[in-house]
């Protein structure tokens, strides 16, 4: 019986053909956590007997949710953090070095065809380099860096199928949004998804990391892109699913007619053509995090703000997603752009994302936002209503003061 | 079931569907290694009520996808701190799941439970019975994969771990 890929991955991790509803236990390529799940995790490898991570090399810690620290609890839950890493020999990412999810893929923690496991629920954003890529929790990940394994139950896999291309004006991430209000927040609960079709294969590394990412507010184990087009700096081997692979449910869209979409309170699958929410007066907009703040993120902001300042009663507030991503940024002439448009700077990483700190939403505000959550309290005030788009759609309606379909300043 | 009661006879606080992890608890919450700054704030932005009301024992009841959202394992140990003893929901969101289980906090799915406010549960966590005794409804809930079984037995994944070294099938 044909496999898909996930099947494929897992099988070639435990040693023996497996499908969908199989428990193993899997090897893992390499391992991570951030400052919000890591001091959990140490904390957990210690209480169970751990003295030495499997494989240093394989294992990442990275401080970006709350970077640089807010607070002297923060800053001893960092420091904790760093002696852990010193003391077994393996890198820590900085403050400032960039959001766990890019450092990893960046750095190569991560290839294609590997098992990857993250305490962090946006680790499935590793799908777009056809890896099986899977978000735990704290002590799941201490007992993977102790014992170099995790026990999965393979899961069942759904196939979207999106044909056409997208228009100009038309990014992944509306692309993804529209998906997301499709299949819900619960549709792909325990499984994973397959994206496959004409309208994934020319996209960039960044823009299929862009699309995995949001397999998680469909509730996904994880979301791999077809290969088909996937473009790397080092050869690899891709893993394709066969032709008689199983799926527990396949869609299919022709996208070539999307219009920009947006996510509207309080639930990422609350999403809508722009063109319903059009003219909502918004306060802050935010472009950043691990679904959108990458470089061509960055540059299509820039392109609608050369030489204009966003709308005076609106601030506005830009997180690369790396501290490369950021020297690429000043280097092209982008971050330039960005700044005296009236853009404010902040660290690369979390950021505002979370709700921690560096621009929390006051009462009452309206944000526009290019992350992937818009939960109630999301991002720090749970009287504020996050909308979420597209960093052109952020980048356009810090123009106007209010949410405004980008096309008109792209075409 | 070392360490975990396994017949539970309690209130239910009884919540919707979706509720994620930034309503169980917000993420400036999070970055802590102090369980009683988690409890104090479980469930704030949901129910600002509600570490005011739980008792120690008491049962959480809640509608489709529980736990979405995040990884935070913070939200089934806020939960556990603030007195829950269980948490029963038509169906949860995959790392919470683990995530409680892990941390030994028992998760139970009921299908298409319809346990109201405040009513009285019978639990039994070996058989996965749950009585409704207020509704006079008795449910039986989605058996648990073995090895969540074993590590739910042992406490959680750290005696599970501490005793066996990895994990076994
Ligand atoms: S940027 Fe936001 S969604 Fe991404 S890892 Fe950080 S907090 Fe999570």
């Amino acid at each position: 019986m044909g496999q898909t890929i996930s099947e494929k991955i897992i099988s070639n991790h435990a040693g023996k053909k497996v499908y969908a509803g199989e428990l193993v236990i899997s090897d893992v390529d390499g391992c991570m956590a951030s400052d919000t799940t890591g001091p959990l995790t140490i904390k957990a490898f210690r209480e169970m007997g751990g003295k030495k991570v499997f494989n240093p090399k394989k294992c990442a810690l990275i401080i970006d949710h709350a970077a640089p620290s807010p607070n002297e609890r923060i800053a001893n839950l960092h420091k904790m953090m760093r002696d852990f890493a010193k003391e077994q020999g393996m890198r820590l990412f900085e403050i400032g070095e960039g959001i766990c999810h890019q450092v990893m893929v960046e750095n190569q923690y991560v290839k294609p065809g590997d098992i990857f496991i993250g305490a962090d629920s946006h680790t499935p954003t590793y799908g777009a380099l056809n890896a099986f890529a899977c978000g735990v929790g704290s002590t799941d990940l201490a007992a993977t860096m102790m014992t170099g394994k995790i026990w999965l139950k393979v899961p069942q896999t759904i196939k979207i199928n999106c044909s056409g291309k997208l228009q100009d004006g038309v990014t992944a991430k509306d692309l993804i949004l529209f998906l997301v209000g499709k299949v819900t927040v619960s549709g792909a609960t325990y499984q994973t998804i397959e994206f496959t079709g004409e309208a994934f294969e020319g996209m960039t590394l960044a823009s299929r990391m862009t699309i995995a990412n949001m397999s998680s507010e469909m509730g996904a184990k994880t979301g791999i892109v077809h290969p088909k087009g996937l473009k790397l700096d080092y050869d690899f081997e891709a893993i394709t699913p066969d032709d008689d692979a199983n799926y527990i449910k396949s869609f299919d869209f022709d996208v070539s007619g999307l219009e920009p979409q947006v996510s509207a309170p309080e639930s990422p699958d609350n999403v809508h053509n722009i063109s319903n929410y059009e003219g909502t007066k918004i306060n802050y907009a935010f472009i950043g995090t691990c679904c959108n703040g990458r470089l061509e993120d960055l540059d299509i902001a820039a392109e609608i703000l050369k030489g204009k300042k966003i709308h005076a009663d609106v601030r506005m507030v830009i997180a690369p997603a790396s501290q490369s991503v950021l020297l690429d940024a000043i280097s092209n002439g982008t971050m330039k752009t960005l700044i005296e448009a009236g853009a404010s700077l902040i660290t690369s990483g979390c950021g505002p994302c979370v709700g921690t700190h560096q621009g929390v939403p006051a009462d009452g505000e309206v944000v526009i936002s290019a992350a992937n959550r818009n939960f109630r309290g999301r991002m720090g005030n749970p009287n504020s209503n996050i909308y979420l788009g597209a960093p052109s759609t952020v980048a356009a309606s810090a123009l106007e003061g209010h949410i405004v379909n980008p096309k008109k300043y792209l075409l | 079931m070392s360490g975990i009661q396994t017949n539970i006879k309690a209130k239910a606080h009884v919540y919707g569907d979706h509720i994620d992890t930034d309503r169980i608890i917000p993420g400036k919450y999070t970055k802590t290694l102090d369980m009683s700054t988690l409890a104090n704030h479980v469930l704030e932005d949901l129910d600002p009520n509600f570490n005011k009301i739980v008792k120690q024992g008491d049962i959480l009841v809640a509608g489709i996808n529980f736990g979405c959202g995040s990884s935070r394992e913070q939200a089934p140990l806020a939960l556990k701190q603030a007195g829950v003893s269980v948490v029963i929901a038509q169906d949860f969101a995959r790392i919470f799941f683990r995530n409680a289980i892990n941390i030994g906090l028992p998760v139970l799915e009921l299908a298409n439970h319809k346990i109201d406010k405040g009513a009285e549960l019978d639990v039994d966590l070996k058989t996965g019975i749950v009585k409704d005794l207020t509704g006079g409804v008795t449910y039986t809930a989605t058996k648990l994969p073995d090895i969540m079984i074993n590590i739910l037995n042992e406490g959680g994944l750290v005696n599970y771990l501490t005793k066996n070294g990895s994990y076994s099938l």
